[in-house]
């Protein structure tokens, strides 16, 4: 392909890329070092506000922000702070601290620690069974009756069309206080069942959730990675008197291997950013994950505050770890790019 | 022409209906409010509206839109509906207007406590109180021969009463959701314990004898409550009681109608209200007084926010309070206190009273503190004392970075 040709199918995205990804990322490293903050004074105001039938005035010294009377808004100063901000959210003085006596629980009260510890355990247990629960699917669906085959892909697929958001709220009213579920389970049981009382029974919950809704994915990918099996092959392990685990084991897997590696590093980017399950769930008081974090942050108070600084930071810190995450099989794919150029 | 006819009908039929007699005047100046969505704001834009040429905003979201959409100039809405809470940010930005002018203008029915005074000038016009104040249910305690408790002991003396006989699933309903709910239900047991927030330099109290005593009563509750309380709000709370699964619970004032409403309620006459229980002898109730009202923005034109305050004025009449008696407790004229307003008005007019809820920026910071750190407590993973130190460094790190501490 000519360069130019070549320029005017890249440059679009390429430009988009760079205004939608990756100027907004410069502007959050930077904000990670800078603090904004407005020019505060105390001043002597008087409040009136009202009793029922009276009313209550009282003077106190307040804590106001000045507004700057040319522009009408807050006055502002911005200063660079360097590490302060991911000082304030890795908390390291206290995780040493933790370290020192002894007392490791005390880490996971550090709420960065806390989501980190969620969010990782979340990747890497759902990450298996994805995979697992996809290549199954995927076998059961190459190996039913053709009539079949169209109405159970279609089954199959469903979860993976419900918006994420749409699908743990649907959970978490199945479960909750006496949702359908619950109530039945209790039936059954004959016990008082409470699954949003404790944190193992939501992250339970969580990874059924994220399990049924990406399964799909990887089966669809799967599936089609199965048609393209080579059949002599197969057919010559049938003849050699392999087993069928023996033919999954040396001759499907090794072929999907590839595809294997890929849905491993869309779901290990996918699951490091799961934000849905903490909303849904409002599990805010048992599990938090980092997206949540950040989130957290950004969320203004009553009065107006947002910690901006620290969401920069806490969103830098969690692409740093999705780099960390995705070196591992990113490594395997460039050496099997390499590999094959040989 | 039978399509003519059919738009013609459709216009007879919407000036039917919207008919602007309900209004005294007819409104030409195109208008936007944002506000909460309960009841009582749907009552006064619905009033508002049938002067025309009015759009409301009902949205439990508007206090994170709220400073944004006022700072912008034009501002996007001229009527603001606001609460002793979030009215800080908007003064803050200097984004409302003072009434004073407009006050003079229209506000001949506004009774004087309606008037929200910052440093002499009418920020503000209130138009109902809110707290959250004790509900229960009166049949279940004349059949217990349970009196109706006044001070914290006395809820979960009953509470053990209510739990031993099993006629309901939990005693206790509790508005502990984690986050802003569940930090709310300390910002109201501390002051009953007579507790501080802050100190004078802006740093804060709450690591004291007091806090490790609200934080112990709070625990307390968990014996009787739903195991599911820390995701339960407000409106779930409702819910339990609609549902006849709660006998009791410190809940908002805004909330009461909903207990007569035969619609959802399957308890409709049973439910009382009565004043905040107090948390320690000689001390005030143990909840906080809100106040929701309006506010006019400082970012249009002085005939647009003439307009605006003339149109808020005629959803704010007696008229509209008298059609919707009991959806709030109205601090307008016209207002005759039902059943349901005995909670509130025995709360607001206690002696001690129960603080205000402070409209400062330092609050908001520790309503935040509060609401991430409490839960660690109630799960059992920390103790009160420890709790109290993270809630202490949760607020200065933030107070630091908002600029309110050195």
């Amino acid at each position: 392909m000519k360069f130019k040709t070549f320029v005017w199918f890249v440059g679009p995205s390429l430009f988009m890329m760079l205004l939608f990804i990756a100027a907004p990322l410069i502007s959050v490293f930077i904000q990670s070092f800078q603090i904004t903050q407005p020019v505060m004074q105390q001043i002597e105001v008087e409040t009136c506000t009202p009793g029922f039938l009276t009313q209550t005035c009282t003077t106190e010294v307040k804590t106001v922000p000045i507004i700057d009377e040319e522009t009408g808004k807050t006055q502002t100063t911005t200063a660079w702070v360097g590490f302060q901000s991911y000082k304030n959210v890795l908390q390291m003085d206290k995780v040493w601290a933790a370290v020192g006596s002894g007392n490791f629980s005390d880490i996971l009260q550090i709420d960065f620690w806390k989501a980190l510890r969620f969010t990782l355990m979340f990747t890497l247990v759902t990450l298996p069974l994805v995979v697992g629960v996809g290549l199954m699917i995927a076998l059961a669906v190459n190996n039913a009756a053709k009539s079949l085959r169209g109405p159970v892909i279609f089954i199959s697929l469903l979860p993976f069309i419900i918006t994420p958001v749409i699908g743990s709220l649907s959970i978490y009213w199945l479960f909750v206080g006496d949702g359908i579920l619950t109530a039945t389970l209790e039936r059954w049981t004959g016990q008082d069942i409470a699954m949003f009382a404790q944190a193992w029974t939501i992250e339970l919950l969580m990874y059924f959730y994220r399990v049924w809704h990406v399964a799909p994915f990887a089966f669809v990918i799967f599936y089609a990675g199965l048609q393209t099996v080579n059949m002599d092959t197969l057919e010559s392990a049938i003849i050699d008197g392999a087993s069928r685990f023996e033919r999954l084991r040396y001759v499907i897997i090794p072929h999907l291997m590839p595809l294997i590696i890929f849905i491993a590093l869309i779901h290990l980017m996918d699951c490091y950013r799961v934000f849905d399950e903490i909303i849904g769930f409002r599990s805010q008081a048992h599990v938090i994950s980092l997206q949540w974090l950040t989130f957290d942050f950004l969320t203004p108070d009553d009065a107006g505050n947002r910690a901006i600084s620290r969401a920069a930071a806490s969103a830098m810190l969690t692409m740093i770890g999705i780099v960390f995450l995705l070196i591992l099989p990113l490594r395997r794919t460039w050496r099997d790019h390499k590999g094959g150029a040989h | 022409m039978y399509l003519k006819k059919l738009a013609l009908a459709g216009a007879v039929s919407l000036m039917g209906t919207s008919a602007f007699a309900a209004c005294a005047y007819e409104n030409d100046v195109p208008l936007k409010s944002l506000s909460a969505g309960f009841e009582a704001w749907k009552a006064v834009t619905d009033a508002m509206a049938e002067c025309g040429n009015f759009q409301a905003e009902l949205d439990q979201e508007f206090r994170t839109k709220q400073p944004a959409a006022f700072e912008a100039n034009p501002s996007l809405y001229q009527i603001g509906g606001v609460s002793n809470g979030t009215i800080t940010p908007l003064l803050n930005a200097g984004t409302i207007r003072p009434l004073d002018d407009l006050v003079a203008k229209y506000g001949q029915n506004l009774a004087p406590n309606q008037l929200i005074k910052v440093d002499g000038k009418i920020m503000a016009v209130a138009m109902m109180v809110n707290t959250q104040h004790l509900m229960y249910r009166e049949d279940i305690f004349n059949d217990l021969g349970i009196e109706t408790p006044t001070t914290w002991d006395e809820v979960f003396a009953a509470a053990e009463t209510i739990k031993e006989a099993g006629v309901v699933d939990h005693a206790i309903g509790a508005t502990m959701k984690s986050g802003w709910n569940l930090a709310q239900e300390f910002v109201n047991m501390y002051p009953g314990f007579g507790g501080e927030f802050f100190n004078d330099d802006n740093t804060t109290a709450v690591n004291s004898d007091a806090g490790v005593k609200a934080l112990e009563t709070m625990a307390k509750t968990l014996d009787y409550t739903d195991p599911e309380v820390l995701v339960s709000d407000s409106t779930y709370v409702q819910q339990q009681f609609q549902q006849g699964k709660i006998a009791m619970s410190n809940l908002w004032a805004s909330r009461g109608g909903a207990m007569d409403d035969e619609a959802e309620s399957s308890v409709v006459g049973k439910v009382k209200m009565a004043a905040a229980p107090i948390a320690m002898d000689g001390g005030a109730p143990a909840t906080t007084l809100w106040w929701d009202g309006i506010v006019i923005a400082a970012n249009i034109t002085d005939e647009e926010a003439d307009a605006a305050f003339r149109l808020a004025m005629e959803g704010l009449d007696e008229e509209m309070v008298k059609a919707n008696n009991e959806a709030a407790i109205w601090l307008i004229p016209g207002y005759e206190p039902g059943p349901l307003a005995k909670g509130a008005i025995d709360t607001a007019t206690a002696s001690p009273a129960p603080p205000a809820y402070p409209s400062t920026t330092q609050m908001g910071l520790l309503h935040t503190a509060l609401g991430n750190e409490l839960p660690a407590f109630l799960t059992g993973e920390r103790d009160a004392a420890a709790t109290l130190v993270a809630v202490e460094e949760a607020y200065t790190t933030s107070a630091k970075e908002a600029g309110v501490l050195e």
